[in-house]
């Protein structure tokens, strides 16, 4: 499949005479050209910096959040509509305001990632905690657990499957925005090499690299939370899904 | 009844129903004891309110009228103390079998806490299957996990709601010989909620027998007979058809009872 897509790229490319887009050959003497200048390695640690701090920080505010909300049916009653009203807005539409608060800093990229991976990690815990099965609750209660017990043995426990579902979405999306906030707030990062080859000079061999190497990030960050569903204490989550 | 542990004094239960004002009547006026150490099936046609019944008892749900008492004081919410075993299977699948089991063990230090593990463990016949995660057995090893979490809790009471109904025959009468042979050791009381006429009749010292909705307990049937029970012995036999008898069932097939 990929033999026989690079090829017809490279086909059309010759076909239709580009004399701007480049062929797949192009685009490997662009990334070999990256690595010799010592870009490419620069700008990819700076955008999983970016994406690993914004990320983490959302894990950490938006998981605690979900449960606290999923099981006090009035603090979410006062919460969601304001949840839901922040949750359509694209992360894209913060930027000026991002770069107003944090200028053109690291700070401005994370807090939009922040932004964009907070809210399907909220919601995807609190409607695992409101789905959570009865029975497992009723089992803690007759154990006598405290209510700190209670949310760290049993309701966290219970909805990690649910959560990590939720983590893997947020992930795609904090990459998504990582790329469309360094094309505007700061001057480095795979986004920034997009944005600055094609203005610095049309160098279309490099925005496509830079797509390329976004790809292939974002596939090993999905791999890699896809092995957290692994471990035994949540693949008793996963059982029923046709693969 | 003198000396209950368990009093169900004057217990009516009634939910809301889908218009306004309407009220579903589940229980009315349910009056029974249970004595220490004694095992008790509750009987009644499927949908009577049983379970209900049970929920109540052990402080899951509040009645609309009437008490609990258990040693003589009212029950408002559930308690270590008295353990309930869950139709749908509570155990955690999060946790393997040990953890499972070791869930109701927080006071104990850890070499006592694996200790009374080991024991249970081996009581219910999951030696070799510490390390294993529920979704990794199957129901009737699932429901021997839930067990041994309840009695290595030390319950004074074990409150079971058709703890066997999802398993096969077979497995269901191994289940039920193993939990008579773990009461006898163990000497704990048992409020043992079945659909099945013939499984209260292999397991109780007493079977509640209730009504169609609203539920009251009908009859009261003392199951005085020696065990381990023969499921062809003329005594075992004559409690069955009585029980039958009295909840308006004929043994032949297509044939109802006046």
């Amino acid at each position: 499949m990929a033999a026989l897509f690079l090829t017809l790229w490279g086909l059309a490319v010759r076909w239709s005479h580009s004399d701007l887009f480049p062929t797949p050959g192009n685009v490997a003497r662009g990334i070999v050209e990256l690595i010799q200048k010592g870009l490419l390695l620069k700008y990819i640690v700076a955008s999983v910096f970016r994406v690993s701090w914004g990320f983490t920080l959302a894990v950490l505010v938006g998981v605690p959040l979900g449960l606290v909300l999923g099981w006090y049916s009035r603090a979410f009653q006062a919460f969601n509509p304001f949840i839901q009203i922040l949750r359509p807005i694209s992360p894209i539409a913060w930027i000026p305001v991002a770069i107003l608060w944090f200028g053109v800093s690291d700070a401005a990229p994370i807090f939009l990632i922040f932004l964009a991976s907070v809210f399907p990690i909220t919601v995807a815990t609190i409607a695992a905690v409101q789905n959570m099965q009865l029975v497992y609750l009723r089992a803690a209660q007759n154990f006598g657990l405290s209510t700190g017990e209670l949310f760290r043995q049993v309701i966290l426990r219970a909805c990690l499957p649910q959560i990590i579902t939720g983590i893997r979405i947020a992930l795609g999306v904090a990459w998504l925005v990582v790329v469309a906030a360094e094309m505007i707030a700061v001057n480095s990062g795979l986004g920034y090499l997009i944005i600055d080859a094609r203005n610095a000079g049309k160098r279309y061999d490099l925005v496509v690299a830079g797509m390329v190497m976004i790809g292939l990030i974002g596939l090993i960050l999905d791999l890699l939370v896809r092995q957290l569903e692994k471990f035994d204490e949540v693949r008793w989550g996963y059982i029923g899904r046709r693969k | 009844m003198k000396d209950a542990v368990i009093s169900i004094r004057n217990l009516s239960m009634r939910f809301p129903g889908k218009r306004a004002g309407e009220e579903i009547a589940v229980l009315e006026n349910v009056n029974a004891g249970v004595a220490r150490g004694q095992f008790v099936c509750i009987v009644g046609p499927s949908g009577c309110g049983k379970s209900t019944l049970l929920n109540i008892v052990a402080g899951f749900l509040e009645a609309t009228s009437g008490e609990i008492l258990v040693e003589g004081l009212p029950v408002r919410r559930p308690d270590p103390r008295r353990i309930f075993v869950f139709q749908e299977n509570g155990v955690f699948p999060w946790l393997n079998v040990h953890e499972n089991v070791g869930f109701g063990l927080r006071k104990q230090t850890r070499s006592e806490r694996d200790r009374i593990i080991a024991r249970y463990i081996d009581m219910v016949g999951l030696g070799g299957f510490e390390n294993a995660y529920p979704h990794e057995l199957s129901g009737g090893m699932r429901q021997r996990v839930e067990i041994a979490r309840a009695l290595a809790a030390n319950p004074d009471i074990i409150y079971m709601d058709e703890p066997f109904g999802a398993l096969d025959f077979l497995t269901r009468l191994k289940m039920r010989t193993d939990l008579v042979r773990i009461w006898q050791s163990e000497k704990k009381t048992i409020l043992f909620v079945t659909h099945d006429i013939e499984e209260a009749v292999q397991l109780a010292d007493r079977v509640l027998i209730m009504t169609a909705r609203p539920a009251t307990i009908q009859e009261v049937v003392d199951v005085d007979l020696p065990r381990p029970r023969h499921l062809d012995s003329p005594g075992y036999l004559e409690k069955r058809d009585r029980i039958f008898q009295l909840m308006g069932m004929s043994l032949r097939v297509g044939e109802t009872a006046a």
